[in-house]
């Protein structure tokens, strides 16, 4: 099996501004990468890449053994900071939406495995309810479970906790884990350390639009190569 | 605002009485044979204002949906007629409009080869129909671009393709954004369905002047013709309010 996600000097700009700069990265299939970095740094940007939402101007990336724009629909699942649940649908239609539309699914079909997958994300009881109708927590726990719906081979997390109430945070981290314990492909943004170093099989620090380290959580915690690293754990660790 | 109305009814009332030569019901008064067919006569021009209203309100939705999907796009080349046609249309008042289409249009589409006579009633149709279909289209654009981009990237990565994401995601909330001023907009085309009068077509204002005319009461009959648009935009505005309602209570 090869990478899962395989990018090779892969670079982005906006207008002049190069966010960035020739990224070289391979993740394989059943490894779950952490991405961290202060804001700006452009590691967004290279899950956004992968998930097919921007475009990039130079280099290679392939997900799945293919061009990220022709990937299977629904390969590559999406987890957004701001969650992104359809308002006016249903937590069960949110969830059965991609599986009947795209996959061709019967909705009976669709329904089980939405009823299946909100019990594993644990809120079996909130299916007929609005989105707005559930705390931030319980929000980003639905929406794992929407892209679960879709059965992708790689699932990328984009600061998934990061617009949740602190007490709200562990049992999105907790669905999470347990997705790896399964063997999922994960790509992660995030600033959780304590999720990273129970989770990672590698953590990357990007700064700058540059891919500037990549190692084990062992490898990165105890001894970062680079300052920049060693600063910006320094700071979110001493929190 | 409900307080101010009998004090205007009274002053109203007031003004009818006494002095000779200043208000003169009887042009319209139901209990007079004269009155009475006065009445029916003016009455009749709801039929007409009401039908060019809706079908000019039908058409202009369907041409604002075509001019706003070009301007959605993300080329700014793709989006050029969207925007000559809004700026342009917008531009032009109604009444030389109006003026143009019923005079200009048929010899325009005969030097073309195509015999067409436009009649009062379809030349205030299409000139009503053209003339909202700008702010329509812009109503449109701007309900539709206010559904937050992350919507359209949620469905992408669920596998939606454009024209599902469109159906099932983005027109539905869309829609919420939508009616109330599209609602407001054919307020506009009833009273705007006024002007049709000066090319002839028999609606309400068309036939208040007739009778103007005949009868010399100008203050009586404009003042019931005002009453006349009155109750109309009140019955539309009116369902507005409740359709406004019923949105705002399936928000949540």
């Amino acid at each position: 099996m090869s990478a899962a996600v395989k990018m090779s000097s892969l670079s982005k700009w906006y207008g002049d501004f190069q966010v960035l700069k020739d990224i070289d990265l391979k993740v394989a299939a059943g490894e779950k990468l952490v991405i961290c970095g202060p804001s700006g740094s452009g590691k967004s940007t290279v899950v956004r890449c992968v998930a097919n939402l921007e475009p990039y101007q130079g280099g290679d990336l392939s997900v799945l053994d293919t061009a990220p724009d022709k990937v299977r629909r629904g390969d590559v699942g999406m987890v957004f900071q701001q969650f992104n649940l359809f308002p006016h649908l249903s937590v069960l239609d949110n969830l059965t939406l991609g599986p009947i539309r795209v996959l061709k699914q019967s909705r009976t079909e669709a329904e089980a495995r939405a009823r299946d997958l909100l019990d594993r994300v644990k809120i079996p009881d909130q299916a007929d309810k609005r989105p707005g109708q559930l705390s931030g927590g319980q929000q980003q726990r639905v929406a794992i479970a929407r892209a679960l719906c879709m059965e992708p081979k790689v699932m990328l997390f984009d600061e998934p906790t990061s617009a949740l109430d602190p007490e709200m945070i562990a049992e999105v981290l907790d669905v999470m884990e347990e997705l790896a314990r399964d063997g999922m492909t994960m790509i992660c943004v995030t600033h959780e350390m304590g999720f990273a170093r129970r989770v990672a099989d590698r953590i990357a620090f990007m700064d700058a639009g540059e891919m500037v380290e990549i190692g084990t959580p062992d490898q990165v915690f105890t001894a970062p190569k680079s300052d920049r690293f060693a600063d910006f754990l320094d700071k979110i660790l001493s929190h | 605002m409900t307080r101010f109305l009998p004090f205007a009814a009274l002053l109203l009332l007031a003004s009818c009485a006494g002095q000779p030569g200043t208000w003169g019901w009887y042009v319209v008064d139901p209990t007079t044979a004269n009155g009475w067919v006065n009445i029916k006569f003016l009455l009749r021009g709801f039929s007409s204002t009401i039908q060019v209203s809706l079908l000019a309100a039908f058409a202009s939705i369907i041409i604002g949906l075509l001019i706003t999907m070009p301007g959605l796009s993300a080329n700014r080349w793709v989006r050029l007629p969207n925007r000559i046609y809004v700026e342009f249309i917008r531009a032009i008042p109604l009444l030389p409009m109006l003026f143009w289409v019923f005079y200009g249009l048929p010899v325009v589409m005969k030097s073309m080869g195509i015999q067409i006579n436009i009649d009062p009633f379809w030349g205030a149709v299409i000139t009503l129909a053209i003339s909202d279909s700008a702010f329509t289209a812009e109503i449109f654009r701007s309900g539709i671009q206010a559904v937050p981009r992350g919507q359209t990237e949620a469905s992408s990565v669920i596998g939606l393709s454009r024209a599902q994401t469109m159906r099932y995601v983005i027109l539905p909330q869309a829609i919420r954004r939508i009616l109330p001023p599209l609602a407001n907009q054919f307020i506009y085309i009833v009273k705007m369905s006024a002007f049709a009068s000066v090319i002839g077509m028999q609606e309400l204002t068309r036939r208040a002047n007739e009778l103007v005319v005949t009868e010399y009461r100008p203050l009586e009959i404009y003042s019931l013709l005002i009453l006349e648009y009155l109750v109309l935009v009140l019955i539309i505005s009116s369902a507005v309010r409740w359709l406004e309602r019923r949105m705002g209570a399936d928000e949540r």
